[in-house]
């Protein structure tokens, strides 16, 4: 009876260090300590890097890394309010390109989902063999900076005063701003109909505006409604042109008999800075084989932007807009540096693309 | 006399006096009531009744009801702020004694003109626009009735600079307007509608219109390429604000580089690093400017 107790004290007090190694992802360590291929060693650092264990994926890497591990946390967790800071890891694949040995090469596609989408990053990764085990050797990451200075901001911006409701009838007011759709196209695209376009802002004053399109049957009746959501600059300064795309899923061509579109603009404050430079644009092949816009987008201002949104259009021969696409970037920009930025095109749409043209959203949390 | 403000009780009392007098005139008495066929609002006046005795007295207004007692034989009299409203009015009087009744209507028509409301829009017009400014004056009297009388008011139109110079437009149903083109200086235009000793005064902002002759000049430095067009001005001369967005664009070996840029100090500037040859524009929404070619080795 006594030796039965001690041994079911004993068992029980194995299983439950058991259960907590694998709580505190044992597994997963183990698999880190025993990659016994590069694809397991990248799959378990994605694993950490997953549960946030950054100190554990870092003490992972290769010796030959030569980053350092604030900056690897900096480039896995974001910083400076970025879109990585809200993002998380979701999925991780991982595909051969090349091995011998002792050294292979591999490409990592990283799925991050944040709350404005998914977003990829694609990085073709050296991984060693040390001893019986793989490790990943990780890049020091590019970060620029900027020598301390004081950058004088005096672009204009406005405010708005608006109507005193207890003024009589008939009392001044302003108008709302006057915007003009300079173009659109209605697209058939698998699955969906997309109306495509850009909105000029004709005044001479801020505006905040929404551009809605309902596609109408041949009797006139309305098949649905759809706004521009995020694929659109809703805040447009003084004669800046905006494009937009507007999506109708599950709705196909040829019931549709003509368009109604609808541009609402509202008068808001707004500031002319930041100002930001996209460089460098051209329509490449990704590590995928993906067509792309990529380019580099440059704060010239001087406070740091945290999220950035990229809006291209793309023209046929006939200067028609035939797609809008967008994307967002998960670094913020600090001032004067140059930030990466790649943006898809459709195949079929890269074939007629004769010109593009490139936009930035930004939203900055501080406030002057 | 005691007067019922137009509430839910009110329009009840006022209704049920209109159902009596809609079946009144079967059996009421035809002692006919003296009354003005047409009276001005917030002007009192009285109605001789004759008879002897106590009566009930109604008055039946657009907006309220005043009930009161009176004895036959005197005049009732209808205060100036019983009358206030222009419409229809009616009298009614019932003899306490007999239960018969009489009835009369008038007119209340709105006092000389007080008041204007004026509308002018839009509150910003782009330059020597054709047709593009609306103002409309509504006429009322102390009392807020509108005034249906045809009336002259004069619009006086006060550029920034320039002359001023007015318009005359007539009242019709209580309403006069007029629409002109914006004139070809910015800045900001008061209009005044007057009418007698009545006056109301808006003002419209007059803005530049498109850009105009956009040009920009390159200045090189090493790899460095600095931008700047001549002073950005629409047709007429005038300068676009500060804060209009003006997009460069440069093409060189590096592909392509944009930067939209807001109007400082009626010049807007930009900086590239070129590589190359290089083809420059320069646009201001959908007004393209010219177009600047470096062939390197800046």
């Amino acid at each position: 009876m006594k030796w039965g107790l001690a041994a079911f004290l004993g068992i029980a007090t194995a299983v439950l260090i058991a259960f907590a190694w694998l709580q505190s992802g044992g597994l997963t360590r183990h698999a880190m300590f025993s990659a016994g291929t590069p694809e397991e060693a990248v799959q378990a650092l994605m694993s950490e890097i997953r549960a946030h264990n950054y100190q554990q994926a870092y003490a992972s890497l290769d010796r030959s890394s030569d980053t350092d591990l604030a900056s690897f946390i900096r480039e896995m967790a974001g910083s400076d309010g970025s879109l990585r800071t809200y993002s998380s890891l979701q999925t991780a694949e991982v595909s051969p390109l090349h091995a011998d040995h002792d050294e292979a090469v591999v490409r990592l596609r990283m799925n991050w989902s944040s709350a404005l989408g998914s977003l990829d990053d694609v990085r073709d990764l050296r991984v060693r063999r040390d001893g019986s085990v793989w490790r990943v050797v990780w890049p020091k990451p590019a970060f620029a900076t900027v020598p301390p200075q004081v950058v004088s901001v005096n672009y204009l911006s406005w405010d708005v005063i608006g109507h005193n409701t207890s003024q009589t009838w008939g009392a001044q007011d302003v108008d709302s701003p006057k915007v003009r759709i300079t173009s659109m196209n209605a697209i058939s695209r698998p699955g969906r109909v997309v109306i495509v376009g850009e909105v000029e802002n004709e005044d001479t004053v801020p505006a905040y505006l929404n551009v809605n399109a309902t596609l109408l049957k041949a009797d006139g009746s309305p098949i649905e409604e759809e706004g521009s959501f995020d694929l659109i600059s809703h805040v447009l300064l003084p004669k800046q042109v905006s494009p937009y795309r507007i999506d109708f899923p599950g709705v196909r061509m040829d019931a549709v008999k003509s368009v109604r579109m609808d541009a609402r603009a509202l008068l808001v404050p707004a500031s002319a800075d930041p100002v930001i430079a996209v460089t460098d644009q051209v329509v490449s092949k990704d590590g995928l084989n993906r067509t792309v816009l990529k380019g580099e987008l440059v704060n010239q201002s001087g406070r740091p932007v945290n999220i950035a949104q990229v809006l291209a259009a793309y023209y046929d021969n006939f200067g028609k807009v035939i797609w809008v696409s967008d994307g967002y970037v998960d670094q913020a920009l600090m001032p004067q540096v140059p930030v990466a930025f790649a943006v898809d095109i459709p195949d079929d749409i890269a074939a007629r693309l004769k010109n593009y043209r490139v936009i930035v959203n930004h939203y900055s949390r501080s406030s002057n | 006399m005691k007067r019922i403000p137009e509430n839910g009780f009110a329009r009840f009392t006022r209704l049920s006096v209109l159902a009596l007098l809609w079946v009144l005139p079967g059996w009421a008495k035809a002692a006919e009531l003296q009354v003005p066929a047409v009276v001005e609002a917030g002007r009192g006046f009285s109605i001789p009744v004759k008879g002897s005795g106590q009566a009930t007295f109604y008055l039946v207004g657009p907006d309220h009801v005043v009930k009161g007692h009176v004895s036959l034989g005197s005049d009732v009299q209808i205060q100036s702020s019983d009358v206030r409203s222009a419409g229809l009015y009616q009298v009614l009087v019932c003899d306490d004694s007999t239960s018969s009744c009489t009835s009369a209507t008038f007119e209340v028509k709105a006092a000389p003109p007080a008041h204007l409301s004026f509308f002018l829009h839009p509150s910003r017009v782009p330059v020597s626009t054709r047709d593009s400014i609306d103002a409309t004056a509504f006429v009322f009297d102390q009392y807020f009735n509108l005034v249906w009388t045809p009336a002259a008011v004069d619009f006086r139109i006060t550029p920034a600079s320039g002359a001023s110079f007015s318009r005359r437009g007539s009242t019709r149903n209580g309403v006069a307007w007029m629409r002109m083109d914006s004139t070809p200086h910015e800045g900001r235009v008061q209009v005044t509608a007057v009418l007698g000793n009545v006056e109301e005064a808006r003002v419209i902002q007059q803005v530049a219109a498109e850009a105009c002759g956009l040009r920009m000049k390159a200045v090189g430095s090493g790899n460095k390429v600095s931008l700047e067009t001549d002073p950005v001005r629409d047709c007429s001369g005038n300068a676009l604000p500060d804060g209009t967005i003006v997009s460069f664009t440069k093409i060189d070996k590096l592909g392509k580089s944009t930067v939209d840029t807001p109007i400082k100090k009626g010049i807007a500037r930009v900086q590239f690093s070129v590589h190359g040859r290089a083809q420059i524009s320069v646009a201001c929404g959908v007004v393209l400017g010219n177009e600047v070619a470096l062939n390197g080795g800046l």
